[in-house]
């Protein structure tokens, strides 16, 4: 692994006198309080010249507090050079004025803080000036002003009533022969919703506008004041098909607080466990392609894949999509040995299957016609949007939090290093490609972690209350890209606040950029080869 | 094009012949939770034990009830010396056509165990049911309401050459207006009320409601808030509940099964609901 000392000299030298520095929220992380808001904007550029990316922003509202503030952290990480990318946050921390929160808008020159502060502008009432943008993005039409539900103040059981809505404000395209699409939010088929305005002449797609959250549940309210072993059930169930991914974030960044040392074995199980999601879900997206490709050979044969190892998921597990596995200190059962010779005849099957379904896609001309240069993200786009996982990779982003933020027993055991899958053509084609490479790694990394398995205790004591006023931040590859986890316990050893970005979050901006090279009925496939969640977007 | 077909021809019929075979559960599957009885009454957990707050009495007194609907199926409740007081339940068969029919409730028996209280309808009844309404077609639309995706993917793994529900006559269809019915999934979210009620509202009459999962069957984890209404019964009337989290694609089966008598039992051109 990289080491992080030049990186955090060169931070510390752009920052000197811009704030007090302290480390964290990780030992080795790095935090600095600005002396006040204006401070902000200047102090994300020298970031950004360090080769520094935003991850995530956390706010927090300590009004009750003896801070008696309300503090936004912009937490960075390691985003340009050479692979690989030393393993540290730096947070720009900002003490606001709870009565009147307001700091300058990042996003003018950092466009992948755009979301992030309008929702903390809809969730906490934070006002970011200078924000080109500022709709509300989470809550919708009829919410009242001036009602915040992330304010401590905020009453968990109030419900205002949901008023009928008008036209949603969005660009209007104009010109001869223009028209407007509206897709959404309920969809034709089985999948998640969302809104899709599309702005077309003729096939041709101009400009698309989604609008998400839709399936926002307030799950970070949710979860504020519950004690970390309730809590994992509600991290878990932030998505479906990043259920592992999600709950190993929480569990990560709890453990962090309670200073918890994971058993070896558990660390194992852990990673064997997201590999097996990552590739459920990387079969089953080539699947997913292939019917976006109306290419229905090619969506059964991936089914079958997904649904064996969901099966095989339900064996080890007891839940089709490895619920309740991963817990707190560690994880909730053992692997037997008839379970790792069903994992490895598993992993033969679907090493033979995969191989054969990826030969007949790339075979298949009117397939792969549908393909190439269908969805472009271009590289420059995809860094300034903060685009991970697939989609960045794709686009020629090196990028994979399992060897730049190592969680689980990633990079440090050996052959758990992962080989990170290039290509740079940023179109469908070269997102299918990626999961097809992964798939691959996935599988090889399980049989190193079926082969490797230490013997030993597969979970350690977590205490039921975590001590008071810590934080926890973790980045984990799920199937879709780096999720990040921000955890803070209270005074009483509940959670006091839990934010989740996820990998999804961070993607969805760039959906609408892939979509101006397709034409509208190409845009199912550009969605598929993104294979975004709407829940762990929206929350 | 030869080769795809020889492939297919040498992989041969993969679906299962649910429901005329029993679906086959692996021994960690985490099942509906119930007090055993005979178990002491005193040995069942506390309430608190419970993150979806699906339980509820005990404590002193003489009742103790596990909301199916709520349950999350993180078997908690059953860990460690819980585990002689509750049974994980091995049947995916449990959507119900009323809230109250997933209530499991007990009491405390003279002696300080467990009786169950009121039985649990015969399986031979259940059987019937479905055999009877085997035959009858349901084309339905699906309506995310806010879910976390597993039901939404279970839903999709129906379509899947395994279990292939299209075998039985059922269907899911792109617009309301072609629909027999919806099946929903999540707890209905603020951002989506309006979507949900125009949804069915596109549905002609008759029509049924089946609610998937324990969002849509009650709030489950996500509960009542300001941006939940807590279960899809809050905003539409619903007919058949399938409780899980998610329920397995048997059990999503079994509820549109139990849904389709239902309609059966309606007089023609009656409102479903």
């Amino acid at each position: 692994m990289a080491d992080p000392t030049p990186i955090l000299e060169d931070v510390r030298a752009r920052l000197a006198g811009r704030g007090g520095l302290e480390p964290g929220p990780r030992p080795g992380d790095l935090t600095v309080r600005l002396r006040g808001p204006e401070e902000l904007p200047a102090a994300a550029a020298e970031l950004g010249a360090a080769g520094l990316s935003l991850a995530t922003l956390a706010a927090t509202d300590d009004e009750a507090t003896s801070d008696r503030d309300v503090k936004v952290r912009w937490v960075f990480e390691p985003g340009g050079g050479a692979a690989p990318l030393p393993d540290v946050f730096v947070t720009l921390l900002v003490s606001l004025d709870p009565a009147r929160p307001e700091l300058p808008s990042l996003s003018p020159e950092l466009p992948a803080a755009s979301w992030h502060e309008r929702e903390a502008q809809d969730l906490f009432g934070i006002v970011f000036r200078g924000h080109p943008d500022p709709r509300p993005l989470v809550v919708h039409d009829g919410w009242p002003r001036g009602l915040h539900p992330l304010r401590k103040r905020f009453d968990a059981g109030l419900r205002p009533p949901v008023e009928p809505a008008g036209e949603f404000p969005h660009l209007v395209v104009e010109g001869e022969g223009v028209f407007e699409v509206p897709v959404g939010p309920i969809h034709a088929g089985i999948i998640e919703p969302g809104h899709f305005r599309f702005s077309t002449v003729g096939e041709s797609v101009l400009h698309l506008e989604p609008r998400l959250f839709y399936t926002h549940r307030g799950l970070e309210k949710r979860i504020e004041g519950l004690p970390v072993e309730d809590a994992l059930f509600v991290a878990e169930r932030m998505c479906g098909v990043c259920s592992v991914s999600h709950a190993l974030g929480f569990c990560e960044a709890s453990e962090q607080i309670a200073g918890i040392e994971v058993p070896r074995r558990a660390r194992f199980l852990r990673t064997l466990a997201l590999e097996l999601e990552r590739l459920y879900n990387h079969v089953g997206d080539i699947g997913n392609i292939a019917a976006g490709a109306s290419y229905h050979y090619g969506t059964s044969a991936g089914q079958r894949m997904k649904e064996a190892l969901q099966q095989l998921a339900e064996e080890l597990a007891g839940n089709r999509f490895l619920r309740g596995l991963v817990v707190p200190g560690g994880v909730r059962v053992d692997l037997t040995a008839g379970l790792a010779r069903a994992i490895e005849e598993a992993m033969a099957a679907t090493a033979e299957a995969l191989e054969s379904l990826v030969e007949r896609i790339e075979n298949n001309p009117t397939v792969t016609d549908r393909l190439d240069a269908t969805g472009l993200l271009p590289q420059r786009d995809a860094i300034a949007l903060g685009v991970t996982g697939v989609a960045a990779r794709a686009s020629g982003v090196d990028r994979d939090a399992r060897r730049d933020h190592p969680h689980a027993a990633y990079a440090s055991e050996r052959g758990l290093q992962v080989s990170v899958a290039i290509e740079t053509d940023g179109d469908v084609h070269a997102r299918m490609d990626v999961r097809a490479v992964e798939a691959r790694e996935s599988i090889r990394l399980v049989r190193v972690l079926l082969a490797g398995l230490p013997a030993g205790p597969i979970l350690a004591a977590m205490p039921g209350l975590l001590p008071p006023w810590r934080a926890g931040l973790a980045s984990i590859e799920s199937p879709r890209g780096a999720a990040i986890h921000w955890l803070r316990s209270g005074a009483d050893g509940r959670v006091d606040r839990y934010h989740l970005r996820s990998a999804s979050y961070a993607n969805w901006p760039a959906v609408p950029i892939a979509a101006q090279s397709a034409i509208v009925p190409d845009f199912p496939l550009v969605n598929k080869s993104f294979e975004l969640c709407y829940s762990c977007t929206d929350r | 094009m030869l080769t795809a077909l020889l492939r297919s021809l040498r992989t041969g019929v993969v679906t299962l012949r649910y429901p005329e075979e029993p679906a086959r559960i692996p021994e960690r599957f985490r099942g509906a939770p119930r007090p055993r009885p005979g178990a002491a009454f005193d040995a069942l957990p506390p309430a608190s034990v419970c993150p979806s707050g699906a339980i509820s009495g005990g404590d002193g007194g003489s009742r103790y009830a596990i909301d199916l609907a709520r349950c999350v199926r993180c078997g908690r409740c059953a860990e460690g010396p819980a585990a002689e007081a509750i049974e994980l339940g091995r049947r995916v068969e449990l959507a119900a056509r009323s809230r109250p029919g997933l209530v499991v409730e007990v009491e405390r028996g003279g002696d300080g165990r467990v009786v169950a209280l009121p039985p649990p309808p015969p399986e031979a009844e259940v059987a019937e049911r479905i055999r009877r309404t085997l035959g009858r077609s349901l084309h339905l639309r699906h309506l995310d309401s806010g879910s976390c995706n597993a039901c939404d993917w279970e839903l999709t793994a129906l379509l899947n050459p395994v279990y292939d529900v299209r075998r039985l006559g059922v269907d899911f269809v792109a617009s309301p207006r072609h629909a027999d019915g919806v099946i929903v999934t999540g707890p209905v979210t603020r951002n989506l009320e309006t979507a949900v009620r125009r949804t069915w509202e596109a549905v002609p009459e008759p029509r049924v409601v089946i609610a998937v999962g324990a969002c849509a069957s009650s709030g489950g984890i996500v509960g009542r808030s300001y941006a939940s209404a807590g279960g899809v019964g809050e905003v539409l009337p619903v007919d058949v509940f399938v409780p899980g989290c998610p329920p397995r694609p048997e059990a999503i089966v079994y509820g549109i099964l139990l849904a389709v008598g239902r309609v059966r039992a309606t007089a023609p051109g009656a409102r479903a609901g």
